[in-house]
């Protein structure tokens, strides 16, 4: 038993593995072609230079898009927070009629194709006489991140224990001293994993940036226009660099949130 | 019942003690959510439903109405249903295959890995923040010519790699790639619901592996893996990027029709009487799968 028990146990990390190692593979892969000197990607990589890294660095053409991508994680992150936050109290906190109603309503915008909610939304926008841009784009990233982050603060809000808020109110606290001294303390771990959420996932969007940013950009849109037609090496380089910035955010982040986690236990 | 949580002036709830009564605390938490949602959802699908009843390659919408679009497309001349026959045929491999890969890794996230499945499950999640157009296009530079599968097994003096770019079959590939974090963690949680205690009573008992896993681990992990599918199905159904990118468009996916009405036909009607067909057939499997679940449990409330 014991011995079969240790040899699944073996082709499960064997199994995990190499799907971990296939998961990262494309990314090394467009590393490499960033990095290699050539106009056309060959491999073996004869000579590698950092020549396409300066070009993408100094592209005006690309910091704009940079801009414009940031802008909308930030715009977006703050937002959904916020609608989250209370979002997510009412998905799993409190007890109302309407409740398993609204959990479905919630869930709706996960489930559903978002090449096909861009293309919806941007015939929404145009029937309300809005020119797409990049701020049309920040709302159609909030209708897919505001129910993510919802539900990234649910779990958390589900391991809260609704009778401290109740304590702390028949001891004649206030409300605003309840939510700033006992309601947020406990779900900041949560509110900062749906942040994290909302920053990384409105930065890596694809699909529904393509359709509801009009003539602006976005790095993963400007990244698809490039692969399309007209491609140089600059797009696996500024691949390369968002996916960078990107882990470099979730380990930041998931730092962060390892001292906030030690502080609370404290 | 204490509702702190929305932190209304103390005047206004002394003023008016009526109206917090008679509005719970939940539904004003939520308000904003599903004013959002409204708005932002809801009424952007009923424009589509509108569009779809409008005269074809007109912008007439809510002023006219006709069945024209439908007849377009259940018209026997016409091909698209081949388009959705190749998006749900290209779902339900995409489902199926993705249990199979992502089964045992979610066994091993709740079982297994002990101490590691958090650093493990951070790994699974960090790809879901590289646009799948980034990540598809590298499995592009791996398999093409020169790429460094063929470039690799050239410098071992073999006869070069397969061509299997601009196949049906790279196409799900493509798509087993992109949804794998989409069925691994419903599943995961789902295996986090099977006590463990029942299993190991089980075993005890004198019940071979088998048996547990189709009496107690399947039916108990059952909501999560359901979940992970109906999640994995319907991103699938209406995908377009892998059949773009690494597909070369050799099959046309329905997503793909619906842009093209939108955009070089400047058929709105059309496209969004196509949008509303696979609408009706995702939401559909949706809703169904929703009410035999219970979310409060799923996700962890005690």
């Amino acid at each position: 038993m014991d011995m079969e028990k240790r040899r699944s146990g073996l082709f499960i990390g064997l199994w995990t593995g190499f799907v971990v190692l296939m998961i990262y593979l494309p990314i090394a892969c467009g590393a490499l072609a960033g990095l290699s000197r050539g106009r056309y990607f060959g491999f073996p990589v004869k000579e590698y230079s950092g020549e396409w890294w300066q070009r993408t660095i100094d592209s005006f053409e690309i910091a704009t898009i940079v801009q414009n991508s940031l802008l909308i994680a930030g715009i977006v992150t703050v937002i959904s927070v916020v609608i989250a936050f209370f979002g997510a109290l009412a998905f799993a906190r409190y007890e109302w009629k309407g409740r398993k109603l609204y959990q479905k309503l919630l869930l709706l915008p996960i489930f559903f194709p978002q090449p096909v909610l861009g293309l919806a939304l941007l015939l929404w926008f145009n029937s309300l006489g809005l020119a797409p841009s990049w701020q049309t784009a920040a709302v159609a990233h909030l209708v897919w991140i505001v129910p993510v982050v919802t539900l990234v603060i649910a779990i958390q809000v589900y391991s809260f224990d609704p009778v401290l808020e109740d304590a702390a109110s028949d001891l004649g606290a206030s409300r605003l001293f309840i939510l700033r001294e006992i309601t947020l303390p406990i779900l900041w771990p949560g509110i900062w994993s749906g942040a994290l959420f909302a920053f990384l996932l409105s930065w890596g969007n694809f699909p529904l940036s393509l359709y509801t940013a009009g003539a602006d950009s976005t790095v993963p849109k400007w990244l698809y226009s490039k692969m399309v037609a007209g491609y140089t090496p600059m797009v696996p380089a500024l691949g390369t660099m968002s996916t960078l910035a990107a882990a470099t955010v979730l380990l930041l982040g998931g730092l962060a949130m390892m001292l906030i986690r030690r502080r609370a236990a404290e | 019942m204490a509702d702190v949580a929305l932190a209304a002036p103390r005047t206004e709830s002394q003023s008016a003690p009526k109206r917090t009564v008679a509005i719970p605390a939940g539904l004003r938490c939520a308000s904003p959510v599903i004013l959002f949602l409204l708005l932002g959802f809801i009424a952007p699908l009923l424009t589509v439903v509108a569009y779809a009843f409008a005269t074809p390659r007109s912008f007439d919408v809510f002023r006219s109405f006709t069945l024209e679009n439908f007849a377009t497309i259940f018209d026997s001349s016409n091909t698209v249903w081949m388009s959705f026959a190749w998006s749900l045929a290209f779902a339900f491999c995409t489902v199926v295959l993705l249990a199979l890969v992502a089964y045992p890794i979610a066994y091993g996230l709740n079982r297994v890995f002990g101490k590691w499945s958090g650093l493990i499950s951070v790994l699974f999640v960090f790809p879901l923040f590289v646009s799948e157009n980034v990540r598809l296009y590298g499995w592009t530079l791996f398999f093409i010519k020169n790429g460094v599968l063929d470039g690799t097994l050239k410098t071992l003096g073999l006869a070069g790699g397969p061509e299997v770019l601009f196949t049906p079959g790279i196409i799900l590939f493509g798509m087993v790639y992109v949804y794998l974090p989409f069925m691994l963690f419903p599943m995961t949680l789902g295996l986090a619901m099977v006590p463990r205690d029942l299993v190991d009573a089980a075993r005890d008992l004198g019940a071979g592996r088998l048996m547990i896993w189709r009496e107690i681990e399947l039916p108990l992990a059952m909501p999560g893996i359901l979940i992970g599918m109906l999640l994995t199905f319907v991103l699938a159904a209406g995908a377009v990027a892998e059949a773009k990118i690494l597909g070369g468009q050799s099959v046309i996916m329905i997503t793909h029709d619906i842009e093209i009405a939108f955009t070089y036909s400047q058929n709105w009607p059309l496209g969004s009487a196509l949008a509303v067909l696979l609408m009706i057939i995702i939401s559909g499997l949706a809703l169904f799968v929703m009410s035999k679940l219970d979310l409060d449990r799923i996700l962890g409330k005690r």
